[in-house]
């Protein structure tokens, strides 16, 4: 894959940020003494005068974001993963997830492809945190582009969001005409024998498993689900009655995220063999992030090899 | 302070004890302590000092109060009612399942409630925030916002106040609500916050410190406040837990207890004798 064009989804972040910034000033970004890791670095660059850095107190900036959004005006809030929804999670929940405010997280540095920093900084467990808070929208983007195009999204959504990047350069999935809309999954791969749904990084590995089952006989479709809250419950039903298996990929914990999102819907809607491919109730460690990535298995051969065991389940 | 102004601000901040005393006794639970003792800063700030406009709660430009210490929830309650936000008649509602009146405010179902609170240390941030939005977008309104001395203990409290202190935020008044007495017992005992001056100071606040029952002080202090162009302020009012029902004064028992029948009744004649000497 060394043709692929490679771009972190945390530079789409930033960048957007910049474009939101030349279109409108109607809106604050804040950070948390990360500016240059999370991207909103190149915001701060750009207009000076409109970014506030809280220093390295999480909880205060986020019970700062929904004091802005409580006088009407957006706010984008950022810090790592770990620091935003873990450190933060109380004033996330009270602070701007009870009164239902339009602050926008910006969390970067999600999962395991933090690399080198270790368990400390590798957040696996943010999705899980922020879907149990009522009326939070998660939003995970594959890539660069619909980094970019979700985030542009996010500032017109009426309520909290979370936005996940992670820090990894990953392929460019989609190009410039792709639609994004909140809420909505995207069939990227018709297929009759299997369904993986992923998101996040995952995308690019199950486009990849996608080829190998191909190779194999094996019709799968491919399904990338951004949004992770709400959940496009009509795709995944419609894959769960049309393909009988489904598999879940995400760089997430497979205690409360996409896996777990689906599993609960169709186990109350339409019971299918689920198999969640994911990090495995465990913390992360340090090394350089694609050596991570297979150690914790979240390749397309992993993605793969679910995938024939989930149509071995078919009852 | 004009002597009829200070005499009609006693009277309404008596019938907002009244009206504490009510809400907590029908509710069987709250805060009846906290309540009280911040009766009379916020007699003060909705009756003469904030420009709000109880037929339009969420009137563009206007000034902003959060109750940081949003246990203190029936105090703000009884002012708004009185202030007429919404009927008194439903002050007797709270914390009943078919109510509005959350245990603590409720910025989504309850007019006039600026920010929803009650988890200590956000409503400081949840201010700094509104008054940093003031500030950058060019709008000249105030924010206010009242803590407790035991909230004083909540770490993001500080991580507020320096935020405030660096960005120069001289758009805030934050009021302390320095009774001395906390749940587990006085603050002393328990993990004394003060000197709550020199900490504020430190962080880059004016401080001005205040007897939090006189209408004389705690209007030179906000008016103080509004003169300081280069810092937030912070008001350190010396209050009197359960102020006004002499019974509750300066009893730590009295911090999250309703009155029961018996106490109610002596609650409410000491408050209606008062009254009726004004009146």
């Amino acid at each position: 894959m060394a043709d692929i064009k490679k771009i972190a989804t945390r530079d789409g972040y930033g960048e957007a940020l910049v474009e939101l910034g030349n279109e409108r000033n109607d809106f604050i970004v804040m950070d948390a003494d990360l500016a240059e890791a999370t991207k909103t670095g190149a915001f701060k660059k750009a207009f000076p005068e409109r970014f506030y850095d809280c220093g390295i107190a999480e909880g205060n900036m986020m019970s700062i974001a929904a004091g802005i959004a409580a006088t009407g005006k957006k706010v984008f809030a950022s810090s790592f993963a770990m620091f935003a929804a873990g450190r933060a999670f109380e004033q996330i929940r009270n602070s701007i997830g009870y009164p239902h405010l339009n602050v926008v997280i910006g969390a970067t540095h999600a999962g395991i492809s933090v690399g080198e920093d270790g368990a400390t900084h590798q957040c696996c467990e943010d999705i899980a945190l922020m879907r149990s808070i009522p009326g939070m929208t998660i939003i995970n983007p594959a890539d660069y582009t619909e980094a970019k195009k979700a985030v542009k999204a996010a500032i017109n959504h009426d309520g909290p969001v979370y936005m996940r990047f992670g820090r990894l350069a990953v392929p460019v999935v989609f190009d410039d005409d792709y639609n994004f809309e909140i809420g909505k999954g995207v069939e990227l791969k018709e297929g009759s024998d299997v369904t993986i749904i992923a998101t996040g990084l995952m995308v690019a590995e199950a486009l990849e498993a996608y080829e190998l089952l191909k190779a194999e006989g094996i019709s799968a479709r491919i399904i990338n689900m951004a949004t992770i809250k709400p959940l496009d419950t009509e795709i995944v039903l419609k894959a769960a009655k049309e393909t009988g298996a489904i598999v879940t990929a995400e760089e997430h914990s497979v205690i409360g995220g996409l896996g777990s999102a689906v599993s609960e819907y169709l186990s109350e809607n339409y019971p299918t063999v689920v198999l969640k491919l994911g990090v495995n109730d465990t913390y992360g460690k340090s090394g350089p992030a694609n050596e991570l990535l297979d150690i914790f298995g979240l390749r397309a051969k992993d993605i793969a090899e679910k995938a024939k065991q989930a149509i071995a389940k078919k009852a | 302070m004009e002597l009829s102004k200070k005499k009609q601000l006693t009277l309404t901040a008596l019938k907002v004890r009244r009206g504490i005393v009510d809400s907590i006794h029908a509710a069987k639970a709250g805060h009846p302590g906290g309540s009280l003792s911040i009766a009379d800063l916020l007699t003060y700030l909705y009756f003469d000092k904030m420009n709000i406009d109880p037929a339009n709660p969420k009137m563009e430009g206007r000034d902003r109060l959060v109750l940081s210490k949003g246990h203190a929830a029936p105090a703000l309650y009884s002012v708004l009612a009185h202030r007429g936000f919404f009927p008194v008649e439903e002050l007797i509602t709270l914390r009943k399942a078919d109510s509005r009146l959350q245990g603590h405010p409720d910025m989504k179902g309850i007019p006039g409630v600026d920010m929803s609170s009650g988890s200590l240390g956000q409503g400081i941030s949840c201010a700094v925030g509104m008054a940093l939005s003031a500030k950058h977008f060019g709008e000249n309104y105030r924010v206010y916002t009242v803590l407790g001395d035991g909230e004083c203990e909540e770490g993001q409290v500080w991580e507020a106040a320096m935020f405030a202190g660096n960005k120069g935020l001289s758009n805030l008044t934050a009021y302390v609500d320095f009774n001395n007495l906390q749940i587990d017992g006085s603050c002393d005992e328990v993990n004394s916050p003060a000197p709550l001056d020199k900490k504020f100071e430190a962080f880059g606040w004016n401080v001005i410190v205040i007897n939090g029952h006189d209408f004389d002080e705690i209007e030179a202090a906000t008016l103080a406040a509004e003169k300081v162009t280069d810092k937030p302020t912070a008001i350190i009012m010396n209050t009197v837990k359960g102020k006004g029902v002499s019974f509750m004064e300066n009893k730590c028992g009295w911090h999250g207890k309703a009155p029961g029948d018996e106490d109610y009744a002596v609650a409410v004649a000491e408050l209606d004798a008062a009254l009726a000497e004004l009146a």
